[in-house]
């Protein structure tokens, strides 16, 4: 399942991370922000209107769009 | 004598840097700017417990020392010491958010590798043990091999232990080593930093409740927005009806000098100069101190709770919309306050067409600058009555003013991002911090440094423009018969200009008002203080009669309007301008920006004017 279409607030961890798919970037803040294979991943707010996704990783909070979201691939904890 | 030793404060953004910064060194502190970037430097001096002195520079907030925007370069030549204008630290000081180890750590690790005597101040340790989550010390420390030393800033504890180690680490005379090594990739460093963080913190229970369940309301698609605007609208409200009683103070203040001036001093050009120039003018400025606290106080206490992030988060889906992201919310709010702090926290945009349309639209947010020009002129022309019971016409109209601005921002914005500004498109990706209490010495220290700058302005710029106006409008001396403000220097500038603004309301006086509002926007109001404070001639009574009453008499309701409609776009600030020009490095964009505002600010009082005539008011 990919983060964007994770339910609210289930626990989940981060399977993989199609890097290609994203601009130069995107990758690294999205690495500086503790994005990588394995580790704890829950969302938590949508914004209205396909605004975007707040989610926890690890044991931060972090805010990014659904189509950067998309590019995350989950799995169940 | 040797220089005393300098030490770096470095860390993530939201770990608590800057109020560590503050609790170390107090007020004795200086905030100025990188030589040739706009990176701000933060110095301050503290003293060890033995007596030793030691300057302490705060470094911007970063996630790694990869050289991607200015702020990350600036941190990495200051560490290799290649930063112009600044030695080579002779010791660090890492803050890390002891609530998240496993993400901070990948920064200390690579802090660490550059061989520097480090101190990793582990801070918001109370935070962690309200979340439940305990954390070995010694063994942090170890595995780091670096001193670590838990600290609350904002409650000042854990700095005596944090001098010491650092008077150590100072000490010990460590010599910079640079790490020979290859630098480890960053998925390796991030890797090695969770399994540190694993082995050194246990987990009691789940933590984060608070942040959360605020969360669960602030975020919401529904509530969220809406709680957002309502705060928009009390914190406008508030810059009005707060500010009323000390605004008072002020102008009575200002009327006894006045008087003081004229009972005392022989009646000549001196006393005119004193008491029509000075008194009067800088005075109609300074009146607005209290609204301009009352706004920056607002942003403040957003930005130290937190919320500041969520209402980008929130205001995302928007920006969107016009090409811009929900980062660009934070430098355009700062605009509100002043335009030149929000064009430099543009530096926070990766993306290079994202932050220039953001800088070429914080004009037009409305900065506390244009405050006291809408509260003249509205305080003039609009009643003081209630529309609803809590809401007055007078905070409605204001409230109406600030809207315009942002919906002419976001209309200009969606057409500059398809046209002069085309491409690129950041995205929006950023870190949430916890809520927290604002530190209320802080924010203290925070409104005093913007007090200050006002102030210093007021006592300068302002000053000069208001004696230069003074001198412009006094002289020539106009026979009997001529009005002073159309015989005089200043005059017939006006009069040069005035078929230009002519057909869009502004009569002669207005015209005038508008070429030192270049200045400083501000002037206009004690522009037009002057202007009709010379033309009455008897400055007996200059100090008691307002200028409202005085803009009664002179101007029509549609002119009025037009006047305000002119100052949401114009781009009457030379200081904006010549941070657009720093900013951008170049010419090209702040005479872009000047032209597409005059333009703007044209057609908007124009179009005001018209309608307002047409329907009679």
């Amino acid at each position: 399942m990919r983060l964007d279409q994770l339910p609210l607030r289930q626990e989940s961890r981060i399977a993989s991370i199609d890097w290609d798919g994203l601009s130069p970037r995107e990758a690294k803040r999205l690495r500086e922000l503790g994005f990588d294979d394995g580790v704890s991943v829950e969302a938590l707010h949508r914004g209205a209107l396909k605004g975007p996704l707040a989610c926890r990783v690890g044991r931060m909070i972090v805010a990014l769009r659904r189509g950067v979201a998309a590019s995350v691939i989950v799995e169940p904890a | 004598m040797n220089p005393a030793p300098m030490i770096a404060l470095v860390g993530n953004p939201n770990a608590g840097k800057s109020a560590l910064f503050n609790a170390l060194t107090g007020a004795r502190q200086k905030v100025g700017n990188y030589p040739g970037v706009t990176v701000e430097r933060k110095v301050g001096r503290m003293a060890l417990d033995d007596g030793r002195p030691l300057e302490l520079v705060d470094l911007p907030g970063t996630y790694s020392l990869d050289p991607q925007s200015p702020d990350e370069q600036v941190t990495r030549d200051v560490l290799f010491g290649r930063q112009e204008g600044e030695r080579t630290p002779s010791a660090l000081v890492v803050v890390v958010d002891a609530t998240n180890l496993d993400n901070h750590l990948r920064f200390v690790l690579q802090l660490v590798a550059l061989g520097l005597p480090t101190v990793v101040a582990l801070n918001m340790i109370d935070m962690a043990a309200r979340d439940g989550l305990e954390i070995d010390v010694a063994r942090l420390s170890a595995e780091l091999g670096v001193p670590v030393v838990p600290t609350v800033a904002v409650r000042k504890r854990g700095l005596e232990e944090l001098r010491e180690a650092l008077g150590r680490a100072v000490g010990g005379g460590g010599k910079a080593v640079f790490a020979t090594g290859a630098p480890k990739e960053i998925a390796t460093l991030q890797r090695d930093a969770r399994r540190i963080a694993d082995a050194v913190t246990t987990q009691q229970r789940q933590g984060n409740v608070w942040t959360q369940r605020v969360d669960r309301i602030a975020l919401h698609p529904v509530i969220g927005p809406i709680l957002l605007t309502g705060l928009m609208f009390v914190m406008f409200q508030a810059v009005f009806s707060w500010s009323q009683t000390p605004i008072e103070w002020l102008a009575s203040l200002q009327a006894w000098l006045g008087n003081q001036a004229v009972t005392h001093l022989p009646d000549n050009i001196l006393r005119s100069l004193l008491v029509e120039g000075v008194i009067n003018g800088v005075g109609s400025v300074v009146a607005y101190l209290p609204q301009i606290l009352i706004l920056f106080f607002f942003i403040l206490m957003l930005e130290a709770t937190g919320y500041m992030v969520r209402a980008a988060f929130l205001m995302d889906r928007l920006m969107a919309g016009v090409g811009l992201s929900g980062r660009a919310f934070i430098p355009l709010l700062s605009s509100f306050a002043c335009a030149i702090p929000g064009i430099m926290a543009t530096r926070s945009i990766d993306d290079p067409k994202d932050r220039l349309t953001t800088i070429l639209i914080a004009p037009l947010m409305t900065c506390s600058a244009r405050l006291p020009v809408y509260a003249v002129v509205i305080g003039a022309f609009i009643p003081a009555k209630k529309v609803l019971p809590g809401i007055g016409l007078q905070g409605l109209v204001l409230f109406c003013l600030y809207v315009a601005g942002i919906v002419g921002s976001m209309l200009v914005a969606a057409v500059f991002k398809r046209t002069v500004t085309k491409g690129g498109g950041g995205g929006f990706l950023m870190e949430m911090p916890k809520y927290q209490m604002p530190v209320w010495r802080d924010v203290a220290l925070g409104l005093w440094q913007r007090a200050y700058v006002f102030l210093r302005r007021a006592g300068t710029v302002i000053l000069w423009v208001t004696i230069v106006l003074w001198a412009l409008t006094s002289f020539p001396k106009a026979p009997d018969g001529v009005k002073q403000s159309e015989y005089s220097i200043a005059g017939r500038i006006a009069s040069g200009i005035e078929p230009i603004v002519r057909p869009v309301g502004f009569n002669h006086a207005l015209a005038l008002a508008i070429i030192p509002a270049m200045a400083a926007r501000e002037v206009a109001v004690s522009a037009l203080q002057t202007v009709y404070s010379i033309d009455s001639g008897d400055d007996e009574k200059v100090g008691q009669e307002r200028l409202a009453t005085r803009l009664r008499g002179a101007w029509s309701l549609p002119t009025a309007l037009a006047f305000l409609a002119w100052f949401v776009f114009a781009p009457q600030c030379l200081s904006t301008i010549a941070v657009i020009r720093r900013e951008t490095n170049g010419w090209k964009w702040p005479l872009f920006a000047l032209g597409y505002l005059f333009v703007l600010a044209w057609c908007a009082a124009g179009i005001t004017f018209w309608t307002a005539t047409a329907l009679g008011l």
